[in-house]
């Protein structure tokens, strides 16, 4: 009885790449109407069995029944033909278009040999207004926000097929919270039509939001799927892990163990700091040994401080001192030489240089500070190169490896390492974890603690509060590219969000 | 994890690997078809023969190429390395002159080639120094105005040309003067003292990208300038670095052009020597989004050019066929070197050898 609900099963997939098995006799069963959660680490094999079933990956054994048919999906068009949609993180639509455009590219409606506008943005309206989106179609894409064109995609998938499968990939990773709850509204309805949705994420509050079952993966293995509501969220993340929480208990552990050692001695001294357009002016202190959190909503100017001190962008306000001295100069390599470090926000854009290896990544900032003649002989590049791997435990066969090839978690401990090689006093780290796995995660926060508690001083932004909170001995909150407020670290989280959303 | 890769695929991804293949296949093109080409013959104790015109005539886009390699891998691109050829030549030509500027030059010369007001260091200096000059100015258009590689180096691809007019007075300058044919026409050991001055070049690009931390910092310019920014790399100097040097490159090509042909003529000395330098570049597989490179590659390169043209003047191909030629070797070049020729190369080869990547 329940084989006739089953839309899709997967039966005993198998898939091997040279020297990994990115997944071994994985099933996955999707149910008409069901949300249905993908969750594991990065590297656990969710991207491979999408790939899969999507025809970009052809399995070595294992079987798809789509429908109650055996089908091979020989490639991601074929996939699209036989009705599983697929919606990317990065949106593959062109923002200098109009919505209209965008939904119906290459299915436009024609009249005496022209394309017959009128009746074009007519079906697109009505194709958006379908999941309750009421928008000028003949706007370009490119004005709207981000989650209307992660609707607009997901009406595209619609309209080029009629779709038994969609299939969200990361879908809420740069959307805000009233976006994604719009998103969401979509799921739902999408949902009563009886279309199966497999929803792939790395936010825990959202699968128990909006899904109905969770299939975890481990290391390219089924765990197990589950009711969502049956499971509870501590035993989601044992699942994922295959451990207990007892990495999380370190982190706190070792806040407290930082604490007892924490310092007076003030490092960084911010006075009226600001830079029109930016920030407004703003005091700050950092002490030796000290972590400051920043919270605040994205956009509050939690960034814009990171940019500031580090040199970024040069002050028009205010004076900063660092260790005494007044800085006059502001640029990247200036604060290099005063012992500041950023790990930036946009990990890829800003951070590493995806098509060097992990020994040159590694050695960037060190060799900066050389200059152009005091070259690091290769011998001695390896050297710091696996010294740092193995300090921060980056995973990888080699130092020679691309740190592009890395997961995200690994990549953000490269651009750690290329910092930590040229022993700064302060390390300034925006959203290190975004994006990373909650195992990756832990580490990276008890990595901070263990830092601050060797003597260096750490400045965490973070959009989640409570890794804020966590690892935090003060915390600074931002709104309005103002500061709100400062707290000592024992604050509760209600406290904060008040003082982010300008109640207290 | 090195030793995992078969050694042929080892061999097949050295960015060296492709150019040479070209460069075996015209070699072998012209073993069957005209076995002459590899004669050499030893005349008044000079070595000649065609592969020592292929060196010879290819030493100033060999030059040329080194600077444009650079250049490309920051990710910028430099037009002007024509007209840089052009300024540093007149340069030269002028200051060889009995008199500045004398326009009556030609026939005081003419009396004895071996005289000249300028001491030969001093030209050899002034050329060197106005191509150097010019590259700085396209590296300041670039690094610190913030003009985007192909338009700034536009506007001295057109102007120089009119510079070096100016330079000459509008004349073909002809250069009487002996010691100054040495550096295109000369032979050290049997050599052509181009070919010295190529590996001269060479070994100092060579030493100052690899043995310094500059070539790093190119790279990591060309593949993300943000992040190498962010790292605390001054990646405005290092592109002012890249477009000085290949100046530099180009005056020093300047030099060898006007020692060989003997005469300065501001419109065609060094023609389209920017385009064959970017093709030189590009067959040494570096991509003109910046990012790695090969000085050695690019150097082979700019010998796959020139072999081809040597080659097709040994056919008797007609002068104004020669273009079309060489867009025909563009092509065939671009398409071998297109992801999908790739592709279906690793299939046929991989397809003769058993699979090592069985699961487990």
């Amino acid at each position: 009885m329940a084989d006739s609900q089953n839309i899709l099963s997967m039966t005993g997939i198998t898939k091997s790449f040279p020297g990994v098995v990115a997944l071994e006799n994985v099933d996955f069963t999707l149910k008409r109407g069901e949300v249905h959660a993908l969750i594991g680490e990065n590297g656990a094999g969710k991207s491979t069995l999408i790939k899969v079933l999507t025809g970009v990956e052809h399995p070595d054994k294992g079987t798809i029944e789509l429908d109650g048919k055996f089908v091979q999906v020989r490639s991601p068009q074929h996939s699209q033909e036989i009705g599983i949609s697929t919606v990317y993180q990065e949106i593959n639509l062109c923002t200098n278009i109009s919505v209209a455009e965008n939904i119906m590219l290459g299915f436009e409606p024609y009249n005496f040999g022209g394309i017959d506008w009128k009746k074009m943005n007519a079906l697109a309206s009505e194709a958006m207004k379908r999941l309750d989106v009421d928008i000028d179609v003949t706007q370009s894409l490119g004005n709207f926000s981000v989650a209307i064109q992660q609707m607009v995609a997901i009406v595209r998938s619609l309209e080029v097929a009629s779709p038994k499968i969609l299939i969200l990939d990361e879908p809420t990773s740069s959307l805000d919270v009233n976006e994604t709850a719009q998103l969401f509204g979509v799921i739902r309805k999408l949902k009563g039509e009886g279309i199966g949705i497999v929803f792939i994420t790395h936010f825990l509050d959202q699968v128990y939001e909006i899904t109905d079952q969770i299939t975890v993966l481990r290391n390219g293995k089924l765990v197990g799927t589950y009711n969502t509501s049956s499971l509870p969220r501590v035993e989601l993340i044992g699942k994922m892990l295959g451990r207990s929480l007892t990495e999380l208990d370190e982190v706190s552990k070792a806040k407290q163990k930082s604490e007892q050692k924490k310092d007076k001695e003030i490092l960084v001294e911010a006075k009226g700091l600001g830079l029109t357009g930016s920030i407004e002016p703003i005091d700050f202190e950092l002490h030796v040994s000290e972590v400051v959190g920043l919270a605040g909503l994205l956009g509050s100017g939690r960034t814009e401080i990171a940019n500031l001190i580090f040199g970024i962008d040069t002050p028009d306000k205010g004076s900063l001192t660092i260790r005494g001295k007044k800085i006059s100069h502001f640029s990247p390599l200036a604060s290099l030489e005063n012992g500041i470090a950023l790990c930036p926000e946009d990990r890829k854009a800003e951070g590493i240089v995806g098509d060097l290896t992990i020994r040159e990544n590694i050695i960037l900032a060190l060799q900066a500070r050389y200059g152009w003649f005091k070259f690091i002989g290769t011998q001695q590049q390896y050297e710091i190169a696996e010294k740092y791997i193995k300090l921060l435990g980056i995973a990888t066969p080699s130092p020679d490896q691309l740190v592009k090839n890395l997961s995200g978690g690994n990549q953000q401990k490269v651009i750690l390492a290329r910092w930590l090689a040229t022993d700064p006093q302060v390390l300034i780290l925006d959203e290190p974890t975004r994006g990373i796995d909650v195992g990756a995660k832990a580490e990276i926060q008890k990595l901070v603690l263990q830092l601050a508690e060797d003597g260096k001083s750490i400045i965490f932004i973070s959009s989640e509060l409570e890794e804020v909170l966590r690892t935090s001995h003060r915390i600074v909150v931002m709104r309005d590219h103002k500061k709100a407020a400062e707290y000592s670290g024992d604050v509760d989280d209600h406290t904060i969000i008040q003082t982010m959303a300008g109640i207290i | 994890m090195k030793n995992n890769i078969p050694l042929f695929k080892r061999i097949r991804e050295n960015r060296l690997f492709w150019p040479l293949v070209a460069l075996a296949l015209i070699f072998i093109f012209n073993a069957i078809f005209s076995p002459g080409f590899f004669k050499l013959g030893i005349l008044d104790g000079h070595l000649f023969g065609n592969l020592v015109d292929v060196f010879n005539n290819a030493a100033p886009l060999m030059l040329i190429s080194l600077g444009m390699t650079l250049v490309i891998a920051t990710g910028g691109v430099d037009l002007s390395v024509g007209a840089v050829i052009a300024i540093s030549a007149g340069m030269g030509a002028v200051l060889i002159n009995p008199v500045f500027g004398n326009e009556q030059i030609t026939n005081a010369v003419a009396a004895d080639p071996t005289l000249t007001n300028t001491p030969l260091w001093l030209v050899v200096v002034v050329t060197l120094a106005a191509g150097t000059l010019c590259g700085l100015w396209n590296g300041m258009l670039v690094s610190r105005g913030k003009i985007s590689p192909m338009v700034a180096t536009l506007i001295l691809m057109v102007a120089g040309r009119g510079i070096a007019q100016l330079i000459e007075r509008g004349q073909i300058m002809t250069v009487y003067y002996t010691p100054y044919f040495w550096f295109g026409n000369g032979f050290i050991l049997g050599l052509p003292v181009s070919i010295y001055i190529v590996a001269i070049v060479y070994v100092l690009a060579w030493v100052l990208v690899r043995k310094t931390s500059i070539g790093l910092f190119i790279e990591s310019v060309g593949l993300n300038s943000k992040s190498t920014y962010y790292s605390g790399i001054s990646e405005k100097n290092i592109k002012l670095f890249a477009y000085t040097f290949c100046g530099f490159c180009g005056a020093v090509a300047g030099l060898i052009l006007g020692s060989y042909i003997h005469a300065i003529d501001a419109n065609n000395i060094g023609l389209n020597y920017e385009l064959d330098a970017i093709f030189a570049v590009v067959i040494g597989g570096t991509l003109m989004s910046g990012g790695r490179f090969s000085l050695l590659a690019s150097v082979v390169g700019a010998l796959i050019i020139w072999t081809f043209t040597i080659t097709m003047y040994i056919f008797g191909v007609p002068a104004n066929a020669l273009l079309a030629g060489r867009a025909v070797l563009v092509l065939v070049v671009i398409l071998l070197y297109s992801d999908y020729a790739r592709l279906l190369l690793n299939r046929i080869v991989e397809r003769k050898g058993p699979r090592h990547d069985s699961t487990n």
